[in-house]
């Protein structure tokens, strides 16, 4: 579904990405954890295609398209979803009108009609009780006074009702509390099927007790350095990061 | 560049849609100004001496008074010799139905996607439509005559009841109010009249497009609405005007009377032209509107998205004078290339317990320069009166400005005046977030911007408030790489 290949990718001419390769087929989650600093958001922000970014040499295929020729939207509707690290905030623009406006656009490029309200607001409950989300949320400006746990949720809901191919969470449980851990884990669970793929970016191996990962990759230095199952994340647990720098440093 | 500067600029590079002229005959007055035009308007009107009367002691006020420049806009000032002051289509015959009208002029209607099919008549909108000076169609008059409403082009209300025009006509914007309320009551043309009587509810909105079609004529509309003891008529006013590389002035008055307990409602959409993209042609809108809450727990909301002409001078104003009248003023003015406006409200608060309301929403795209400037005026006599302001500003891209000038003059202690300002840009994330959604640039610059004006469409008519919807996406279109 998803591959990259050599991917060297920089920004104001410093090199972020300096060579990752990864692969990802259907079905199958990925985790991605590593220190600070060393390329996984920039990766996430690479794959959808924010333009801050040069890239200088790789490539990256997504169900046999080049992705590096397409703008974000257009990898949007390929089937590519990012949850994003920091949720931004719209005013004016609920939860409702948005999704609305995400879905009719894909719908318009399948030369389809809008979807119509009954069936939409049928689509909006059921997804909302996959991430036991409010009612109220849908009608509040986009992530406009939403706290952190409440933003990371309101991603997950997008998720749901995008449906995507392939969706990258971005340090979604970061600065989650317990409850909203396993809502976001279980919200991902009941989504995934053997034709979708995730790919989890985060710091701690806690997220991973949720979901299980199919694999589990070391990002360090812009590259993917270690790659295993889940008893990987678990040794990070254990062990930290600090022997993984050491590794490189030989 | 960024990314957000160049979808910015080509969001600027959208071309006016409604560049066309029609070619029917009209009747010119001669070029320029003096005595003669002001007497050659009146009898072309067949008006009674008292209008003519008022004309010519507007036009000898007019000539003492000189262009106000206080406002941050820079334009080369009109040749007022160099305008005809008259013009009007020779068809004079009164239509009953659609069939008789020129199929030019339907074809103008059609462009501009005027409601005036069977669809709008079924959605219950009475439109009066002024192409130039003349009104040339009302519908649903008879209708509305049955509840006593009188809706009307001020030309017709002149000849059927000059008692009423004679009565309220400036009274609540005297000519010698400012340099363009002079010119205008010397000269005006045509526009709208609204009578509601005492306890009748209009049962439609009241709709009249005005557009500007012969080449070097100023419009000069004068709108009077009289609403009596409890009563309430909401009144929408739509504006187009074809694409001419000259600049053309548009001059006009809006009155509103409120009495006891009655509520008026008055929603603009503008959209003259605005000039190319380098600043060349456009239409200078310099208007007065002004309502006046008269009776006790009156009410008066101005509703305006401006999204058109070169340069607008407009403020809409409200004189509290009823004990616990309301003064509303809501406004979305969006400027694109080298537009500028500079628009606003007065809220004078001299009943007892009066409260105003203003929310303005600025949005400044290429190099245009958008202003914010209101009057607060509390009297001494205005015992606990109340105001809250809020005025945003949003900017795209680098090379546009955005400005707030409040002013308030509070001679009560008992005042309460709340005022709220922010200024923001559409950033690269928001953009961005809305892309990875699936949302194409230009969607999502509408999203948001749409989003940004929330506040003030919830305030239109629900049809209108999808075309000024339509009407913004236009104005920053190919915003969008």
């Amino acid at each position: 579904m998803l591959k990259i290949e050599n991917l060297k990718a920089s920004i104001d001419n410093k090199e972020i990405l300096k060579g990752l390769n990864l692969e990802v087929k259907p079905g199958e989650i990925h985790a991605i954890m590593g220190p600070n600093g060393t390329g996984k958001s920039t990766l996430a922000n690479v794959i959808t295609g924010r333009d801050v970014y040069e890239i200088s040499d790789g490539s990256i295929q997504f169900t046999n398209e080049d992705l590096l020729e397409l703008d974000p939207d257009e990898r949007a509707r390929l089937g590519i979803f990012l949850a994003f690290q920091y949720p931004v905030e719209i005013p004016g623009v609920t939860t409702t009108n948005f999704m609305k406006a995400a879905i009719n656009e894909r719908r318009r490029h399948q030369d389809k009609e809008p979807m119509k309200a009954s069936e939409f607001l049928k689509m909006m409950k059921e997804k909302m009780k996959l991430v036991d989300i409010d009612q109220k949320f849908m009608s509040r400006s986009l992530n406009e006074g939403f706290s952190g746990g409440e933003k990371k949720r309101n991603e997950i809901f997008q998720m749901a009702m995008l449906e995507p191919k392939l969706a990258i969470l971005d340090e979604t449980d970061s600065g989650l509390d317990i409850d909203a851990l396993k809502i976001v884990s279980n919200g991902v669970n009941q989504l995934r099927n053997k034709d979708n793929a995730f790919i989890i970016i985060t710091h701690y191996q806690r997220l991973l007790d949720y979901i299980v990962p199919d694999f589990v990759h070391v990002m360090y230095d812009g590259r993917i350095v270690k790659s295993g199952d889940k008893e990987l994340a678990k040794e990070l647990e254990a062990k930290g990061y600090d022997w993984i720098k050491e590794e490189q440093a030989v | 560049m960024s990314k957000d500067d160049i979808i910015l600029e080509e969001a600027t590079s959208g071309e006016y849609k409604y560049g066309f002229t029609t070619n029917i005959e009209q009747d010119i007055a001669e070029i320029g100004l003096n005595e003669d035009v002001v007497r050659f308007i009146s009898a072309k009107k067949n008006e009674p001496q008292w209008l003519l009367d008022y004309r010519l002691k507007a036009f000898a006020i007019w000539q003492k008074m000189d262009e106000p420049n206080w406002a941050h806009v820079k334009y080369s000032k009109p040749d007022f010799q160099r305008i005809s002051y008259y013009a009007s289509s020779k068809e004079k015959k009164k239509l009953n139905s659609l069939d008789e009208a020129d199929p030019e002029l339907l074809r103008t209607y059609e462009k501009l996607g005027i409601p005036i099919e069977e669809q709008k008549m079924l959605a219950g909108v009475a439109v009066d439509f002024v192409m130039d000076s003349e009104s040339v169609f009302t519908s649903f008059k008879k209708q509305l005559a049955e509840v006593g409403i009188i809706f009307m082009s001020i030309s017709e209300a002149v000849q059927e009841h000059p008692e009423l025009v004679k009565k309220f006509m400036g009274t609540v914007i005297p000519p010698r109010d400012n340099f363009y309320a002079a010119l205008n009551s010397a000269v005006f043309s045509d526009g709208s009249f609204v009578y509601i009587p005492k306890g009748v509810r209009c049962p439609m909105e009241l709709s009249t497009y005005f557009r500007i079609n012969a080449e070097n004529t100023g419009q000069f509309e004068r709108t009077l609405i009289i609403a009596e003891e409890d009563s309430y008529v909401s009144y929408l006013e739509g504006c187009t005007a074809p694409q001419r590389d000259e600049n053309q002035l548009h001059a006009a008055i809006v009155e509103l009377i409120a009495m006891d307990r009655a509520e008026i409602k008055y929603s603009t959409v503008q959209n003259w032209y605005p000039g190319d993209k380098n600043g060349k042609g456009g239409i200078f809108n310099f208007v007065t509107k002004r309502g006046l809450c008269q009776g006790v727990s009156s009410k008066i909301s101005w509703t305006q998205v401006e999204t058109g002409s070169a340069v607008t001078w407009k403020y809409p104003s409200c004189i509290l004078k009823g004990d616990h009248s309301i003064g509303e003023f809501y406004s979305v003015a969006v400027t694109n290339n080298y537009q500028q406006a500079d628009t606003g409200t007065k809220m004078i608060h001299i009943g007892k317990n009066t409260r105003s309301r203003i929310v303005s929403k600025g949005i400044s795209a290429g190099h245009s320069e958008n202003s914010y400037r209101g009057l607060v005026q509390i009297n001494k006599t205005a015992e606990n009166a109340y105001n809250f302001s809020q005025c945003d500003s949003m900017l795209m891209g680098e090379t546009c400005g955005a400005h707030t000038f409040p002013y308030l003059e509070i001679k009560n202690k008992t005042a309460k005046v709340e005022h709220e300002a922010t200024t923001s840009k559409i950033g690269e994330d928001q953009l961005f977030y809305c892309n990875q959604r699936g949302l194409g640039d230009e969607e999502a610059v509408h999203l948001i911007v749409n989003g940004f004006c929330k506040e003030v469409f919830k305030e239109l008519p629900m049809e209108f408030a999808v075309e000024a919807q339509k009407l913004l996406e236009i104005s920053l279109e190919g915003s969008v790489g």
